[in-house]
């Protein structure tokens, strides 16, 4: 059974109540959001399964922290889309603005459009696939998970990076401080392949550069200091 | 013959010995002092007020029999669950990482024997610590480590970290040998690097924005958590003022006496304002706002001593936090460890290399054999008798002036001694009615 939550009628509190109390349910239930109208923090704190499709485009924070739900914007999402995310599927048919998936743990997070600056800053073990290009300064101090880019990436790519993998099949505008290109293993062409199909890329492995970090900058080497 | 006489040789003030010897160390090493720790120079501080008591215009209270009133709640702008504590002193936000688990467990055993609250730090919320604080703040920082939705709804506040007075507009840094396979598990990073804390939050830039996350977290956790904005001691009226607009329960102002775990000393002493210099800023933003007591103000940054507390409330604080003299009170610079301060180079008092991880009182270290001295039992019930005696100060400095609640204090209960003290307090010069700045004069 699938439920519609009109946002004309039902305000953003209401809404999030419904959607929060039905994923701790555990009924994997589905849900349609209608007229979202660019709202702020929608289907955020999600913690069980459950579907939920968004028909337009969101505001800040949409599925932030998500845990095991499904969330499907049919439109494009607003700065920090899938904030923190834990696990779970989040997919923008559009594009996102700033910060997608920043900081993000665990999940699969689908953009079938392009993803402006910082795309994955500061992830910690998130999977992001963006179908487009990214903008400067993405996966900045990232420290675990993969990031998959179908086309280009603006400047400073992977800046400061720790142990995220990167992995871009377009061209790199510039590498950020201690971001290098390395050698596709098998097990990162595997890697690939898996997240590939998972979003419904359509890209072969092979057409990929990884990106990883030099490891020069974890610890303090005064040495260092011009590349700050 | 007569021998002439010859001056003393004179040391300079401006390259004075221990200036001398940190451009020895600078020297040989290329690399500028981290330490832990908050201000170490003198700054116009609370000492420099005093509180003038009962007079001919005003009756006092009787002590130990009239009732002072101590209790607090903070977050009641917003929040459908405000925090209540019997005490306005709070506990300030430490982390795991930079202070063992069993310090966090005493700190946390301390505070809900005294009836308040602890918080966390950066990397996130533990065991020991959840399970023996009854009252726990969250902090969402920057780097977000081990940030999570479970422990933000079993939090009973949420503090979003702008700032800290020692290193306002400054991030952090652990360094790695304090990055066990605990420590770097909660922070998803490799063991034995150095850990960078963000100086900024990855998903917001400014107060607009961070009206947005607000609301994010509210909208997660129910709208039941208050959510606290601590500042650091940079431009209080306008932090404060712009904390406001963000949607802020409660705003936590730390002033540049507060202490960090690992910082460039240059940073410590010449970034931020003094805490006496932060307070009436502050509080006349929440006034012209018409915000105050409505978002509740703890003030943090060298608070000592009961009158610490007693003057911080009646310069319009709610409560204070403290986290270096917390730690004193666990056991951190005591004289029992002497012989091993010395082997570290330094001394009772001034141990302020926090970051090395080699405390010998074993609260600032992940090291396990040294972990082992702090017992978190004894240690929290010498937090508790410590928090015990700056409420017992403090209602006995409130009952002199007259005061049934010590949020009854104010400004005209004090004044100062000195003429930076009276112009950032705003309080009359001690013999005077007048104070730098004040109108009509």
């Amino acid at each position: 059974m699938t439920t519609t939550l009109d946002m004309t009628a039902t305000d953003l509190r209401a809404v999030n109540t419904t959607l929060q109390a039905a994923a701790k349910a555990q009924a994997n239930e589905a849900y349609v959001i209608t007229n979202p109208r660019g709202s702020h923090a929608m289907a955020c704190g999600l913690d069980g399964p459950l579907n939920v499709t968004i028909k337009g485009s969101t505001g800040y924070y949409c599925a932030g922290m998500n845990k095991e739900a499904t969330v499907t914007v049919e439109g494009s999402a607003g700065p920090g889309v899938a904030e923190n995310m834990m696990s779970g599927i989040v997919t923008i048919e559009g594009d996102a603005s700033q910060y997608a998936g920043a900081t993000g743990h665990g999940g699969l997070l689908n953009i079938k459009g392009n993803a402006s600056s910082r795309c994955g800053i500061s992830m910690k073990g998130i999977d992001i696939v963006v179908h487009g290009n990214i903008g400067h300064m993405s996966a900045f101090m990232a420290q675990k998970g993969n990031l998959v880019v179908l086309g280009d990436a603006g400047d400073a790519l992977g800046d400061s990076l720790y142990e995220a993998r990167l992995f871009v099949r377009g061209s790199v505008k510039s590498l950020g401080a201690d971001c290098i290109e390395k050698e596709m293993r098998p097990e990162h062409i595997e890697t690939l392949k898996v997240l590939l199909e998972k979003a419904g890329a359509d890209a072969k492995p092979e057409e990929f550069k990884r990106y990883g970090s030099a490891r020069k900058l974890y610890n303090f080497n005064i040495d260092h200091a011009d590349e700050y | 013959m007569e021998k002439t006489p010859q001056t003393d040789p004179r040391q300079s003030w401006t390259f004075s010995n221990s200036i001398n010897s940190e451009i020895r160390r600078a020297a040989a090493t290329g690399i500028y002092d981290i330490r832990g720790g908050g201000a170490k120079r003198r700054v116009p501080h609370f000492d420099d007020l005093l509180f003038l008591g009962a007079s001919m215009s005003r009756y006092p209270l009787e002590g130990y029999r009239e009732k002072c009133e101590t209790s607090v709640t903070l977050g009641t702008r917003f929040a459908k669950k405000p925090i209540e504590l019997k005490i306005p002193v709070t506990i300030a936000g430490m982390s795991f990482g930079a202070l063992s688990g069993h310090a966090k467990e005493a700190l946390g055993r301390g505070a809900t024997l005294a009836g308040t609250s602890t918080t966390t730090g950066d990397g996130g919320m533990t065991e020991e610590e959840r399970g023996h604080s009854e009252k726990l703040v969250y902090q969402y920082l920057p780097s977000r480590y081990g940030m999570n939705p479970d422990d933000l709804r079993r939090a009973d506040a949420i503090e979003i970290v702008v700032g800290q007075g020692a290193k306002p507009g400054g991030g952090g840094m652990l360094l790695g040998q304090k990055i066990t396979e605990r420590v770097a598990g909660m922070r998803d990073l490799p063991v034995g690097i150095d850990q960078r804390s963000a100086c900024r939050h990855p998903d917001w830039t400014g107060p607009d924005d961070l009206e947005i996350k607000i609301l994010e977290i509210r909208e997660i956790t129910n709208w039941e958590k208050p959510i606290y904005i601590k500042v650091g001691g940079a431009r209080p009226y306008y932090d404060v003022a712009l904390a406001v607009k963000a949607g802020a329960d409660v705003v936590v102002l730390d002033g540049m006496q507060g202490g960090t775990a690992a910082t460039q000393d240059v940073f410590i002493e010449h970034v931020g304002q003094p805490t006496l210099a932060c307070i009436r800023p502050a509080v006349q933003a929440l006034q012209d706002l018409g915000m105050h007591r409505e978002v509740q103000l703890v003030v943090s940054g060298g608070i000592r001593t009961g009158a610490d507390v007693a003057k911080a409330l009646a310069l319009g604080a709610d409560a204070v936090a403290i986290g270096t003299a917390a730690l004193i009170a666990l056991g951190d610079n005591d004289p029992k460890w002497e012989a091993e301060y010395q082997k570290l180079g330094s001394t009772t008092g001034a141990y302020d290399d926090w970051h090395e991880g080699r405390d010998p009182a074993g609260i600032t270290t992940q090291d396990p054999e040294l972990m082992q001295r702090l017992d978190p039992v004894a240690a929290g019930r010498r937090l508790r008798n410590y928090l015990n005696v700056l409420t017992l100060e403090c209602q006995t400095l409130a009952r002199a002036c007259g005061h049934n609640h010590v949020h009854n204090l104010e400004p005209e209960d004090l004044c100062a001694l000195t003429m930076e003290a009276a112009a950032m307090a705003q309080v009359p010069l001690a013999g005077t009615n007048w104070y730098p700045g004040k109108p009509g004069f």
